[in-house]
């Protein structure tokens, strides 16, 4: 099996999985106990307003039917009206995305960066006392869900050691760029607005850095474990043997199969930067789409809700795709037998 | 698992396989502290009553101290005493999930794994894309968001988004048992498929089955105090470690041992269940071999 057919087969799955996911999505909030057009609006709004709301949202119809025009919105990019907002939840995901996209991707490559040079290192010095303190490290890393990271950096340097910002996206009086793409680095180096780009890249730092942590540590210990286990193998034996310098064993052949397991958990770990995103975004005030998805959770808006769920259902498989392309480049025996993990 | 020894002997070698690392050891310890602490609450806290609506202002946000070793809260209420009492919710949590998703999810694992090749495999399996093809944290809000938020409804919610995980583990290894000999044989004496299945293939899969669930008790620990952290579990006054530490980070700096002391049980709890985990796995792999 090529690569081409490989990915066919891939995207035909995802397609598959979304559908799934969007039959999901929408029985989770046709679940509500109640009438959600009555929950809405709140006990004390009149009852024609309550009716006229129920026939916006479709609820009158029969449940296949509001399924199938609720697909059909979808699919021409209309989420419905959030009841919070008072504008389409298309508008509110676009103006509230970017922001926590430019986190999610920034903490990703501290992630990913970060837990593969801690792995590398201590795997070239295993049981230093540097392998030691990553090891300590990684478990702490580990257990301590990113939110107390989060709450940890606020205390840190919001008070005592005040040399990074733990509010929003940009200071006060920092003028920002124009709306272009919504990803305020992106727009803020159109536009050439140097200060408000280094200006949001320090707001990035510490809400990345709390994100980032748990799947470091993750990160660190399974790069070590793979390229341990492949610096026992016999072709790596043999390079040692022939006097090969270290640096260029490592780089040339060990590296690329040994970061397989690393890159096959990345999946995972870009997923859980988007779920931790949301409370992590919390602690440091930041306006993304967590803010915006929590407060429609707290009041039950469901065309919000279902909206950013949606969303995120859709970033995420495409995430798997594309960590499935990059474990296909790095193994090449996936792409041949076209096996996919799991299932 | 080994047979005809006496169970004297069996808990011997589990004890020597689990005592190898000191660190699970450790995580043993630290469980079963946690684990009484919870059961015995009521007796143990220096202030039972500071569990529930208590008010006490004369006593607000008062620093640690030898009477309050954790503060006391905006209300009065002592920290160490909340704290010990929210190990209550989020145990609870864990074996509620737990005793609902390892059967359930192990069970479509089983069934999709010796019916591989057909349809129920493929509905079955692609089942469990989609529950998968969301965070499971995500998927957890969403349904703790159109649920009223309580501890049975937030642990419905992480019950939903952790089946597919046990489902994937047993399925790998029920499809390759079923090619045995033995479970050939006993298909060729015309076993029923019940005994196929449970007899058969199961208990060759109850060690990582154990595993992970030792594993993920404190994996649960942390997404239940996730949902708690932004309001969608368990709720006030009934003591919460994730919303004592985002109610606790409105005070910061000057009031700082409102989070800090609860985000540190939270690590605790995690740290203690993910080493005992492990004694497990190293336990279970050892009786493997």
């Amino acid at each position: 099996m090529g690569l081409g057919r490989f990915i066919v087969r891939r995207l035909a799955l995802s397609l598959l999985v979304l559908a799934g996911l969007s039959v999901l999505i929408f029985l989770i909030a046709r679940v509500v106990p109640g009438d959600p057009a009555r929950q809405a609006l709140g006990p004390r709004a009149p009852e024609w307003a309550v009716e006229n709301l129920r026939k916006e949202m479709n609820l009158d119809k029969p449940l296949h039917v509001q399924y199938y025009l609720w697909v059909k919105g979808l699919l021409q990019g209309d989420l419905g009206k959030s009841l919070l907002t008072r504008r389409p939840v298309v508008d509110d995901i676009k103006e509230f995305l970017p922001a926590t996209c430019e986190i999610v991707v920034f903490s990703a490559l501290v992630m990913a960066i970060g837990g593969i040079l801690l792995g590398v290192l201590s795997a070239s010095y295993p049981n230093s006392w540097f392998d030691n303190l990553v090891r300590v490290v990684a478990y702490l890393g580990i257990v301590t869900p990113s939110f107390v990271w989060a709450v940890v950096f606020v205390l840190i340097f919001g008070y005592i050691w005040p040399i990074l910002p733990v509010v929003g996206r940009l200071e006060m009086g920092v003028e920002a760029p124009p709306v272009f793409t919504g990803f305020l680095l992106l727009d803020s180096l159109i536009f050439g607005k140097y200060e408000a780009f280094g200006d949001a890249l320090r707001h990035l730092i510490l809400p990345s850095v709390a994100l980032a942590l748990g799947g470091m540590a993750q990160a660190a210990r399974i790069t070590r474990s793979s390229l341990m286990e492949n610096m026992g193998r016999d072709y790596a034996l043999a390079q040692v043997a022939y006097g090969i310098p270290w640096r260029v064993i490592l780089t040339k052949y060990l590296l690329k199969p040994s970061l397989i397991p690393t890159v096959s958990v990345m999946a995972l770990d870009i997923a859980a930067l988007f779920a931790n995103a949301f409370l992590v975004e919390l602690v440091f005030n930041y306006p993304g789409i967590s803010g915006y998805g929590i407060r429609a959770m707290l009041n039950k808006d469901l065309n919000a809700i279902t909206g950013v769920i949606m969303v995120l259902g859709v970033i995420f498989t495409a995430v798997n795709i594309i960590v499935d392309l990059v474990v296909a480049y790095l193994d090449p025996r996936v792409r041949l037998l076209g096996g996919s993990q799991g299932g | 698992m080994v047979k005809g020894t006496s169970w004297q002997e069996r808990l011997g070698r589990a004890w020597y396989g689990f005592s190898r690392n000191r660190l699970s050891v450790v995580g043993l310890v630290l469980v079963v502290g946690i684990v009484l602490l919870a059961l015995l609450a009521p007796l143990v806290v220096p202030y039972p009553e500071h569990a529930g609506a208590f008010v006490d202002y004369a006593n607000a946000n008062l620093p640690p101290s030898r009477a309050h070793l954790f503060g006391t809260d905006v209300f009065g209420r002592d920290i160490l005493s909340r704290v010990i009492f929210a190990f209550r919710g989020a145990l609870i949590m864990a074996i509620g999930v737990l005793v609902a998703v390892v059967p359930l999810g192990s069970f479509l694992g089983l069934v999709a794994g010796y019916y591989k090749g057909t349809r129920l495999e493929t509905f079955i399996m692609r089942l469990t894309d989609v529950f998968l093809a969301l965070p499971p944290l995500i998927l957890a809000l969403a349904i703790c968001a159109v649920l009223r938020p309580t501890l049975f409804n937030s642990m419905m919610a992480v019950c939903v988004s952790w089946w597919p995980w046990y489902t994937r583990l047993v399925y790998g290894m029920a499809s390759s048992v079923r090619n045995e000999f033995y479970v050939q044989a006993a298909e060729v004496t015309g076993a029923s498929k019940g005994h196929i299945l449970f007899r058969e293939i199961l208990p060759n899969c109850l060690a990582p089955i154990f595993t992970k669930m030792a594993l993920d008790v404190g994996w649960v620990i942390l997404v239940g105090a996730g949902l708690s952290f932004v309001g969608l579990g368990e709720q006030p006054p009934t003591p919460a470690l994730g919303t004592m530490v985002s109610d606790g980070a409105k005070y910061l700096p000057h009031l700082w041992w409102n989070s800090v002391f609860p985000a540190v049980a939270i690590m605790v709890m995690v740290l203690s269940f993910n080493l005992f985990g492990d004694g497990v796995r190293d336990m279970l792999a050892r009786e493997e071999a």
